[in-house]
């Protein structure tokens, strides 16, 4: 009884905005669309087989790059990043820490805009190149997938530092420095200790960026051009421009199935781990 | 055995690329050129020009009177769902509810804001503040829960008991024990929500339909068109406001949530 007045209101919340809507999606999409913005009557399985369309498939592929490469950076740049600031003594890691979360905090839009400004035309970037002499005043450093990519790495960074800083500050530096009182060479050391060692924060830092990323629209939108557009702009466009409810389910389904898959592959290597090794425990961060 | 210097060289040098164009973004704010060329004298005019754009001060207040209700109701939503969480744990009913907790803060923005679309054109509610309102408060749920309960797990519970067996009743105890135990995770899950609501711009732009404006919307449209250094003097504004509130958050708490990261 007491349970149920406790988790009812959340419970009841969830499942009328959260649950039922995602469900009326995957609906909404073998469902015809009227000339007029609603839907009609009947069923179709035409909504879904114009997906098939190579135009569609460049941007699922598209997509699907631009959200590696930013994985890739993110965790690149995330990971030396981490095991600095576990390194790093006591009184310094808190400083360096608030550092890194503070960006975290800020608006979203404003740190897009930022980035517009400086890649501008009339902006600093664009003059240091020039002036540099790496670029000359015909390039355009905005509305490309360059841009596109450059942004994302800067909005998801933070997300991917967090989880690998949390793994890296459980991890026992003297594993690392057994291996290289035992002839190992620094690098070697690093790949084949500490990257193990840190598994569940890595597994956490790709699947906090590559998640989002996959659902990017904002980034692409501002500073992207007509040939940097994501799954999330032919969303966006179905609603906003076209008024086509039905197809924009569809382009939703293909992106929730796309973010489902690297969670059950997840969930799935990590039965397998747990099975071969069944008394181990893989803390979970996030 | 002497260390590496390269980590703490790309930890410079990543902090240089998260700290360099906010505060390029500030500088110009003060900078009398139009376009942030080149640096043109020192000027509040950017800032004295917001004073007189009505439509942004309109778009101001709608976010913040929704992120004041969106902070209230889902602190309670939230609330009461970590105290379930926490004190049913091992129930089925609660592993449900868990998943529904867990889920919507790893779905997309972008899924969130077109299902809530669908359910409010198909139940055929308007579209406005206050399905703003309703946005907000579905995704802010689960990061009050979350908190909250992070905190519920780090107390003794044998306080509450004790309570009881003193003869408080079920309100007293509710206030006069579990309240102030939970006071410093409260105030943390109230400022996430209030910050995540007075920030959020994907799932809004999908549910706010033609009219209703909030101040993130209105920054979306001035960026659209014509990129003003307006945007630079408001955006200042904003990163101080965000950089207070991350700061008594601090003071707030000395629970994790912002070590926890999401």
């Amino acid at each position: 009884m007491q349970e149920w007045l406790l988790t009812a209101p959340s419970f009841l919340w969830l499942a009328a905005f959260f649950l039922l809507p995602t469900l009326l999606v995957f609906f909404l999409a073998f469902r015809p669309a009227d000339p007029y913005g609603g839907i009609g009557p009947g069923w179709t399985l035409n909504t879904l087989k114009a997906l098939g369309h190579s135009y569609y498939l460049d941007i699922a592929w598209r997509t699907l790059w631009v959200s590696l490469l930013t994985t890739a950076f993110c965790v690149l740049l995330a990971v030396p990043t981490g095991y600095a600031l576990a390194r790093a003594s006591e009184k310094r890691r808190r400083l360096l820490l608030m550092l890194v979360i503070v960006p975290f905090w800020t608006s979203f839009l404003i740190r897009i805009f930022a980035w517009k400004s400086l890649l501008h035309p009339e902006g600093l970037i664009k003059h240091v190149l020039i002036a540099v002499g790496l670029a000359d005043p015909q390039t355009s450093l905005l509305y490309n997938t360059g841009a596109v990519v450059l942004v994302m790495v800067y909005t998801f960074l933070p997300f991917s530092i967090l989880p690998i800083y949390a793994a890296a500050e459980k991890f026992d530096f003297r594993l690392v420095e057994a291996a290289r009182d035992l002839g190992a060479r620094p690098f070697a050391a690093f790949l084949k200790v500490f990257l193990p060692g840190i598994r569940s924060g890595l597994v956490t830092a790709i699947l906090v960026v590559f998640i989002p990323a996959l659902g990017s629209y904002v980034i692409p939108d501002i500073v992207g051009g007509p040939r940097s557009e994501m799954i999330g702009n032919k969303i966006a466009q179905r609603v906003f421009v076209d008024r086509n409810l039905p197809h924009a389910s569809a382009l939703s389904v293909v992106l929730i199935l796309a973010v489902l898959a690297p969670l059950l592959a997840i969930l799935v290597l990590q039965r397998k781990k747990d099975k071969e090794k069944p008394r181990v425990i893989v803390p979970e961060d996030a | 055995m002497k260390r590496s210097r390269f980590p703490l060289l790309i930890m410079g040098l990543v902090l240089l690329f998260f700290y360099l164009p906010i505060i390029i973004l500030v500088i110009n704010s003060f900078n009398a050129s139009r376009f942030g060329s080149g640096w043109q004298g020192f000027s509040l005019i950017w800032y004295r020009r917001l004073l007189h754009e009505p439509e942004i001060w309109a778009a101001a207040r709608n976010t913040l009177v929704i992120a004041v209700l969106v902070t209230i109701v889902s602190l309670i939503l939230g609330t009461t769902s970590a105290l379930a969480l926490h004190r049913f744990a091992k129930s089925r009913l609660q592993r449900v509810h868990y998943t529904l907790i867990y889920t919507p803060l790893v779905v997309p923005e972008i899924l969130m804001g077109i299902s809530l679309l669908m359910g409010f054109v198909a139940a055929g509610v308007g579209l406005g503040l206050f399905t703003i309102f309703l946005a907000h408060v579905t995704f802010c749920i689960s990061y009050v829960a979350l908190v909250v309960l992070g905190r519920l797990q780090d107390f003794d519970f044998s306080v509450v008991e004790a309570a009881q067996d003193l003869g408080a009743g079920w309100w007293a105890t509710a206030r006069k024990v579990l309240l102030p135990m939970l006071a410093p995770g409260l105030a943390a899950g109230g400022l996430l929500a209030f910050t995540l609501s007075v920030d959020d711009f994907v799932i809004t732009f999908f549910v706010a339909g033609p009219g209703a404006t909030t101040l993130p919307i209105r920054v979306y449209s001035m960026i659209k068109h014509g990129a003003t250094p307006l945007i630079n003097a408001l955006s200042t504004i904003l990163l101080v406001l965000t950089f207070t509130i991350v700061l008594v958050s601090q003071r707030l708490s000395r629970s994790n949530i912002l070590e926890g990261g999401v």
